[in-house]
């Protein structure tokens, strides 16, 4: 029972490399444009806004099609990338990837941007008066006390990714040892005839999952918790 | 010489302050609340830019708007020591310290680490978080971080409103040891006459976003026309005196000024020392004789030289006493009954209890070396 099946390990590995290429690289996005919401005014704020925010809205079946307009290979940015990188996103674990961190990337920004505007903005000043500039303010205090809100977007942005369907099956199809993560295996197997017990270990494994992911974000939230605390 | 011009358009409220004084010793901008303060000390530290104006200390120009020249916050090295500390929750004591050392330019002159921890007296506080620090001690944690980072001016911004009075008598000694043993100028705002009578020797009234007057602190505290901005309550003179001599068998302390003597209860402090005594006008009763049998002991012959135009009950006196001016309020009705008028020789009856620590100031006087001997 506790030895994986090799397609078990290989939707297991396949998440995970996809959940966490997804938050490592919508992570630092997030960030930017959550400051950007949280301490710029600028022309066409709620339209970016709005944009952000429309994964959480929209079907993800038609987020994943629209992905699969602008990044597949005949696709402007999908087309270009090919080209100029040689980067094909379209059925690989890749754009399984780049599907997971648009999904999440609403959730992100909002945990960021929440955790951004409680930041006391009469500390920047006061390290701004001590001879920081403005980017050794925001590494030195802003981020630093915005570390909560980074962690629940790493955590909410990796739970979102483990669970990304909609976007993924579209986008990047069901392709096993590609695209075929845990939720698309479980997926597979309930369409099967005989497939009922293989999805009853694949749903035990998400669950067992998410239970360590919980633990371990708990422990990492207080320790943050506590080196911040004023 | 500290050189400031500043107009800012905030809403309603326009500030439209100038003034020059010099970038020596402290500084006080006086003021109620709303009248500006703490906007005219953001825009000398950069994090209020004016619509217009010059802000420079001595040859170094911070601002000026018909040159371009806008030096950001951390180019223009003032230290800023806010009314709430502002520490920085995520770094220790030391952290805190060290955050704007590390950044200060390094030929720059100011203190050590070591210097400021014996001054502020931080030596426990080191390893601790800004969270178990009480208020007196963040105030001077924080008066600590703005000296470490070697500023050439020091903003202070009503660095004792957020305390209560014994943190406040915490944390007064030690902004006086700043004064008396760093050779670095202050800019304080208060709205407190005390501790404009204990720190500063120049005072800048603001009022309204104006500058109502700016002068040397006895000066401007005794004008008559600036009682409604100085305080009706507070209103007095603030006189300059000499410790003479203690009596140690009374425990009272006689200080000395060119109009007589004032007794005291004794202080703890050298013979010859300066001092600044604030004599509130409420604390002087008027007489025509001097009193045989009272309890007062403070018995100083002078003359009126003026007597206010006030409506209602009371009336403010000026009294010439020697070379200097005390202020006397009485009820109109005792000016109609001893027929006092401009020339009347009289004598101000002082109570001793009147005067007690918080109107006692060591300034910094002419020489700075003498009042630093009796500690």
């Amino acid at each position: 029972m506790l030895q994986l099946t090799d397609l078990e390990q290989e939707a297991l590995a396949l998440s995970l490399r996809v959940a966490l290429w997804a938050v490592a690289t919508g992570l630092p996005a997030a960030l930017a444009v959550a400051w950007l919401l949280a301490r710029r005014e600028f022309p066409g704020k709620t339209l970016v806004n709005g944009i952000v925010h429309l994964p959480l809205v929209l079907p993800p079946v038609v987020v994943g099609y629209l992905l699969l307009l602008t990044f597949g290979r005949q696709g402007p940015v999908g087309g270009w990338l090919n080209a100029t990188f040689g980067i094909t996103l379209a059925f690989t674990w890749q754009g399984a990837a780049l599907a997971a961190a648009v999904m999440a990337f609403p959730l992100m920004v909002r945990a960021i941007r929440l955790s951004l505007e409680a930041v006391d903005t009469r500390l920047e000043s006061a390290a701004r008066t001590l001879g920081a500039g403005r980017l050794e303010v925001f590494l030195t205090v802003t981020l630093p006390l915005t570390a909560p809100g980074l962690l629940a977007a790493a955590i909410l942005g990796f739970a979102r990714s483990l669970g990304e369907f909609g976007a993924t099956i579209t986008f990047v199809s069901n392709i096993p040892g590609e695209t075929r993560t845990l939720p698309l295996a479980l997926y597979s197997l309930v369409q099967q005839a005989d497939g009922e017990a293989g999805a009853l270990r694949i749903a035990a494994i998400s669950v067992v999952l998410a239970l360590l992911a919980l633990a371990g974000s708990e422990l990492l939230a207080r320790r943050v918790k506590a080196r911040i605390a004023g | 010489m500290l050189e400031v011009s500043v107009a800012k358009s905030l809403g309603s409220f326009n500030l439209n302050a100038q003034f020059q004084c010099p970038a020596k010793g402290i500084v006080a901008l006086f003021g109620r609340s709303g009248a500006g303060k703490t906007s005219l000390v953001n825009a000398l530290a950069g994090l209020v830019r004016p619509d217009s104006g010059r802000i420079a200390v001595g040859d170094d120009v911070l601002f000026d708007s018909a040159r371009a020249i806008n030096l950001p916050p951390e180019r223009r090295r003032l230290g800023y020591v806010f009314q709430e500390g502002r520490l920085f929750p995520h770094y220790s004591v030391r952290g805190n310290l060290l955050y704007g050392a590390k950044r200060a330019p390094r030929d720059a002159t100011g203190v050590s680490l070591a210097q400021v921890v014996e001054l502020l007296g931080l030596g426990d506080l080191l390893a601790r978080r800004p969270r178990d620090l009480s208020g007196g001690e963040k105030q001077r944690v924080a008066l600590g971080r703005a000296l470490l980072a070697k500023p050439r001016l020091l903003l202070m911004d009503e660095p004792l409103a957020a305390l209560d009075q014994p943190r406040k008598q915490e944390v007064l000694p030690f902004i006086e040891r700043l004064r008396d043993e760093l050779d670095l100028p202050v800019v304080y705002v208060t709205h407190a006459m005390e501790e404009i009578v204990r720190l500063a020797d120049t005072m800048v009234l603001i009022d309204a976003g104006k500058v109502a007057a700016t002068g040397p602190v006895e000066e401007v505290t005794g004008r008559l026309e600036l009682r409604p901005l100085t305080g009706r309550y507070d209103a007095g003179a603030t006189l300059p005196v000499t410790v003479a001599q203690h009596e140690p068998a009374d425990q009272l302390s006689r200080l000395a000024f060119d109009g007589g003597e004032l007794l005291v209860r004794q202080l703890d402090l050298s013979a010859g020392t300066r001092l600044r005594v604030r004599v509130r006008a409420r604390d002087v009763a008027i007489a025509l004789s001097p009193p045989r049998d009272s309890s007062i002991l403070n018995v100083l012959s002078g003359t009126v030289a003026e007597v206010g135009t006030d409506t209602g009950a009371l009336v403010d006196l000026r009294v010439q006493v020697g070379g200097h001016a005390l202020w006397a309020r009485i009820t109109k009705r005792s000016l109609r009954r001893l027929g006092l008028g401009e020339g009347t020789p009289v004598y101000a009856l002082i109570k001793t209890v009147a005067i007690d620590r918080y109107n006692v100031g060591r300034g910094r006087g002419s020489d700075p070396a003498d009042t630093r001997s009796q500690e």
